[in-house]
């Protein structure tokens, strides 16, 4: 559904553009919506990182110029960052591995059988239809040490004695990877499915093998897929503190850049510290975003 | 909802003039229409014909309203709607892709656009036109679930219904087979006289526009080269394009050695070609001159020189095609190169061999003159006739002349 | 492929789903179990959980706040970010690479930091926050979704159907109402169902946003610490049988609609 819309596929004729009025009777309301709700949150974003404490009132704060608070965060949370991105890379990496050859399945595979396709896509889409902190609680009770997996492993000596599978790096990029499959496997599928299958056959009947085919001719095609499955990934995953907290698949050990934010704007009340962290997580997203929309224009990305 | 803005009934119950002055279309980086003036009068059925890209169906848009021209005027029954919107003139369009609306019935579409004018009545109307081209059985489907052959009808039902001012057809008949395409143009004639509009015919395909229109104009890059009656338009071809692109030509270019009271004689390359002044359009000068295919005998002896008749020879057969009813011969000769003949299969076996000696001979009368000049070499694939390409190629010749300096 | 080769990426897929499942399956298995305090441990089947769902806890209090929120929500994002889809498409404005940017952005903005700053926003404001907010807050991130969702769809339209409603005298009005909408319909069903989806389970944004007022998302997530209820567990199932009937549903009927095509033409 949406996410057909995220991969880059060749669009019908279009019409030529007319100018109008109505064009601005349109769009004015939506985009007034985006600057009060969107632009002007940023900007007391901004504001709010560079405020300093109220030197009257304990945990208050007043409109400054005070950088230090960048310096602040970026000194004390460090590794938080360079964890959370790792984490986000990582289960990116993974849910491509997982997510490419399903979504070739579907999109190509299981083109002869339109009714199995569909059905597919509805078992991919499923997982959706629980909430996100269920299917995460239903990991962590998977491999908390009461349950079947642990005990296995154990007998198995793999787990040591008072050593559990949660509150690791291994659980909590585990359920980011699970959760984000469906974000990466969607965009590859919509632009698998719409591969002309004669190009294959096309390679093949110019002297190529299977796999000579597959990564001459299908894996440059599916990339527009692939770069949308991977930013669809990465953006949230890097943002996530679900996975990573203590009440589900992390601990204090695996703390990512979102607990960090989380524990400062609504337990600690910090509110510049948790507003820098944000900025400066937006960035770095925004460098990355800004990357990729050089390579192929933002028409192709809306 | 009702559209006050469209004259409530009031249309002609037959077809109105059409007149376009000075017609001008100008895109970003080219033109498409340029300087055109045409007269179609009532009740005709008029074609407009020419290759892909040279500007018909942009004509056929402005006149329908789907375009805005960058000049000139459009006048319909002597009334001026070149600022009327689309919806406001009383002109229909059958579109190349049908454009049948897939989420109503067929029934709904064809009854739209007189339900947009608030037409009486309109059901019983659209069943009438239905029935017209036999489909009223169908109007409860959707389009999805009739042919392409059904899909066409309904589209032409859809705009007639409305008994418009001015058809206009866009290549209609180009996706149905060869069938079904020579079934539909008699019907779409029949239909026309009948009912007495007039039809504007936009096709590439010069065998349809010559069997259904009364006047045919040949267009090329945005330009009218020559229109008239079918007949008059092969017979007498005024330009090298109409010449080639209408059927086929042998041409010969050479230079004016005598002019008559009544004739003029060139020189081509040593022979002698006779043309009757009246069906020249330069009499001076280097000219082109041809001669229709069919109309060129062969002979296996070479024949007397007669009056009336031009002589050529000796050429090789170096070709020969059966298509049922004729047999196109490609005769070679030393100068001239490779010349087409078609003769009429009037008997069983075959007249002419591959690699027999003839002589080509063909009456006086039937040669015609042209206005330009062509040197008659013509490359294995037909230049480009698109005008945006054209444009596109044209603007790569300045980059790189712009390199170049 | 040949031989194993042709046969691995089924196995391999069987394998996928299957794990893809696991936790829907074991979140519907445990709304039958005889829970007391804790949901952790299995200790017998039930149907007690189901039938009295809303008795205790507040679960249903919860779940009717995500309805409304999402609701209203849909309605506001669709509407909104239909409109902005048509000019997109439709027409030629100044500014329309800083239009899409600022349409895209919130798409690529983490949601803690939209939280965050929607969260910083309102206090600076001195809005108290409530459902309102919430509301807020979700028709904002929704609004980019249906934005993309709706273009897709208005892009692929083809402009002959349109050309053809004012070729046959359709104002622009009468061919907006009677052509452009109803062939978008289902685009626009579609930003809406994703758009409800989104905000029914968003938790992120919602934590920050909201004051003393629970969605279901956020019950479970403060019950997390504690133990959640078997309760939460039906109501999940319940709205994950309901989705996969509705859209086995929908693809069952196009499927059906295709063989009937196929046969009559």
């Amino acid at each position: 559904m949406a996410f057909t819309a995220f991969s880059s596929s060749a669009a019908t004729q279009p019409a030529v553009r007319r100018k109008s009025r109505a064009a601005l009777f349109l769009l004015l309301p939506g985009i007034f919506y985006l600057i009060l709700f969107f632009v002007t949150p940023l900007i007391s974003l901004v504001i709010t990182s560079l405020q300093e404490p109220d030197p009257l009132v304990f945990g208050r704060f007043v409109n400054a110029v005070n950088w230090q608070n960048y310096a602040a965060v970026i000194e004390l949370y460090g590794e938080q960052s360079a964890r959370s991105a790792g984490y986000a890379a990582l289960a990116t990496l993974f849910a491509l591995l997982i997510g490419f050859p399903l979504a070739y399945f579907i999109g190509i595979t299981l083109r002869p059988y339109p009714l199995l396709q569909s059905l597919a896509l509805v078992l991919v889409i499923a997982p959706f239809f629980i909430s996100f902190l269920l299917r995460t609680l239903a990991w962590k009770q998977i491999f908390s040490t009461e349950g079947p997996v642990s005990g296995i492993l154990s007998s198995l000596g793999v787990l040591g004695p008072g050593e559990a599978i949660t509150g690791t790096a291994f659980s909590v990029i585990f359920g980011l990877t699970y959760n984000f499959i469906p974000f990466m496997t969607l965009p590859i599928y919509a632009t698998l499915v719409s591969l002309d299958l004669r190009l294959l056959e096309a390679g093949n009947d110019l002297y190529g093998s299977p796999a000579t085919t597959f990564r001459t001719v299908t894996l440059p095609l599916s990339t527009a897929g692939v770069l949308s499955g991977t930013l669809l990934t990465f953006i949230p995953a890097a943002g996530d503190y679900i996975n990573a907290s203590r009440e589900f698949l992390g601990s204090a050990d695996t703390t990512m850049i979102g607990n960090v934010i989380e524990t400062n704007f609504l337990v600690l009340q910090n509110f510049p510290a948790a507003a820098s962290l944000s900025l400066l997580l937006m960035a770095a997203i925004l460098v990355l975003v800004g990357l990729y929309v050089k390579r192929s224009g933002t028409e192709d990305l809306l | 909802m009702t559209n006050h803005d469209v004259p409530q009934g009031g249309f002609a119950e037959a077809g109105a003039d059409l007149e376009l002055v000075g017609l001008t279309k100008r895109f970003p980086g080219f033109t498409a229409v340029e300087g055109l003036d045409l007269t179609i009068p009532a009740g005709s059925f008029f074609a407009l014909l020419g290759p892909s890209g040279c500007g018909k169906t942009t004509t056929l848009r402005l006149i329908a309203g789907l375009e805005e021209p960058t000049a000139g005027r459009i006048l319909i029954g002597g009334k001026d709607v070149t600022t009327t919107k689309a919806y406001q003139r009383p002109v229909n369009t059958v579109f190349q892709s049908y454009a049948l609306f897939p989420h109503m019935s067929i029934l709904d579409n064809v009854a739209f656009g007189l339900k947009r004018r608030a037409i009486k009545n309109a059901e019983n109307l659209a069943h009438e036109a239905l029935r017209l081209v036999e489909l009223d059985h169908v109007g409860g489907r959707k389009p999805t679930q009739l042919s392409g052959g059904q899909q066409q009808r309904v589209a032409l039902a859809r705009a007639i219904v409305n008994r418009p001012a001015l058809l206009l057809l866009d290549e209609p008949l180009g996706a149905l087979d060869l069938k079904l395409r020579r079934q539909m143009q008699i019907e779409l004639k029949d239909i026309q006289s009948d009912v007495g509009l007039t039809f504007l015919h936009v096709t590439h395909d010069q065998e349809e526009a010559m069997t259904m229109a009364d006047t045919v104009a040949v267009m090329n890059k945005g330009r009218i080269e020559q229109m008239g009656p079918p007949q008059e338009l092969y017979e007498l071809p005024r330009t090298s394009f109409v010449a080639k692109f209408l059927g086929q030509s042998n041409l010969f270019s050479g230079e004016v050695t005598s002019v008559s009271r009544t004739a003029m004689v060139i020189d081509a390359s040593g022979t002698k070609i006779e043309v009757p002044l009246a069906r020249a359009q330069r009499h001076t000068g280097h000219v082109t001159v041809g001669v229709r295919p069919e109309k060129v005998s062969l002979h296996v002896a070479a024949p007397e020189a007669s009056a009336g008749r031009n002589v050529m020879g000796p050429g090789r057969i170096t070709d020969v095609s059966f298509s049922g009813v004729s047999t196109q011969y490609e005769v070679t000769m030393p100068v001239f190169g490779a010349l087409t003949v078609f003769a009429q299969n009037t008997s069983i076996s075959s007249m002419h061999r591959d690699g027999d000696e003839v002589w080509l001979s063909w009456a006086v009368d039937h040669a015609f003159g042209l206005a330009d000049d062509t040197d008659g070499a013509s490359p294995r694939f037909d230049a480009d006739f698109d005008t945006s390409m054209i444009a596109v190629q044209s603007r790569k010749n300045l980059e790189a002349e712009l390199e170049g300096a | 492929m040949k031989g194993f080769g042709r046969y691995a990426i089924w196995v391999y897929s069987a394998m996928a789903f299957v794990f893809l499942l696991i936790p829907i399956v074991y979140t519907v298995a445990f709304s039958f179990n005889d829970a007391r305090r804790t949901n952790i441990i299995w200790r017998g089947f039930t149907l007690d959980n189901w039938f009295g769902v809303c008795e205790s806890q507040n679960v249903c209090l919860a779940f009717g706040n995500s309805l409304l929120i999402g609701v209203v929500a849909t309605v506001l994002a669709t509407t909104l970010g239909t409109m902005i889809a048509l000019a997109l498409v439709r027409y030629r404005f100044r500014f329309r690479n800083a239009t899409t940017l600022l349409i895209f952005l919130p798409m690529a903005t983490p949601e803690v930091v939209l939280g965050a700053g929607l969260a910083a926003q309102f206090l600076q404001a001195g809005v108290p926050k409530g459902l309102a907010t919430i509301i807020l807050a979700h028709t904002l991130f929704c609004l980019s979704f249906v934005v993309v969702t709706v273009r897709s769809r208005v892009a692929g339209l083809d402009p002959a159907l349109e050309e053809a409603g004012r070729d046959l005298y359709g104002s622009p009005l009468q061919v907006f109402w009677r052509i452009t909408f109803p062939m978008l319909l289902p685009g626009i069903v579609a930003a809406a169902l994703l758009s409800f989806a989104l905000s029914f389970d968003d938790f992120i944004i919602t934590n920050f946003n909201r004051g003393a007022e629970v969605t279901f998302p956020s019950y479970v997530y403060t019950a997390a610490a504690r133990g959640i209820p078997a309760e939460a567990n039906v109501i999940a199932s319940a709205v994950f049988f309901l989705a996969l009937a509705l859209v086995l549903i929908a693809q069952l009927t196009a499927a059906a609609r295709r063989r009937q095509l196929a046969k009559t033409s």
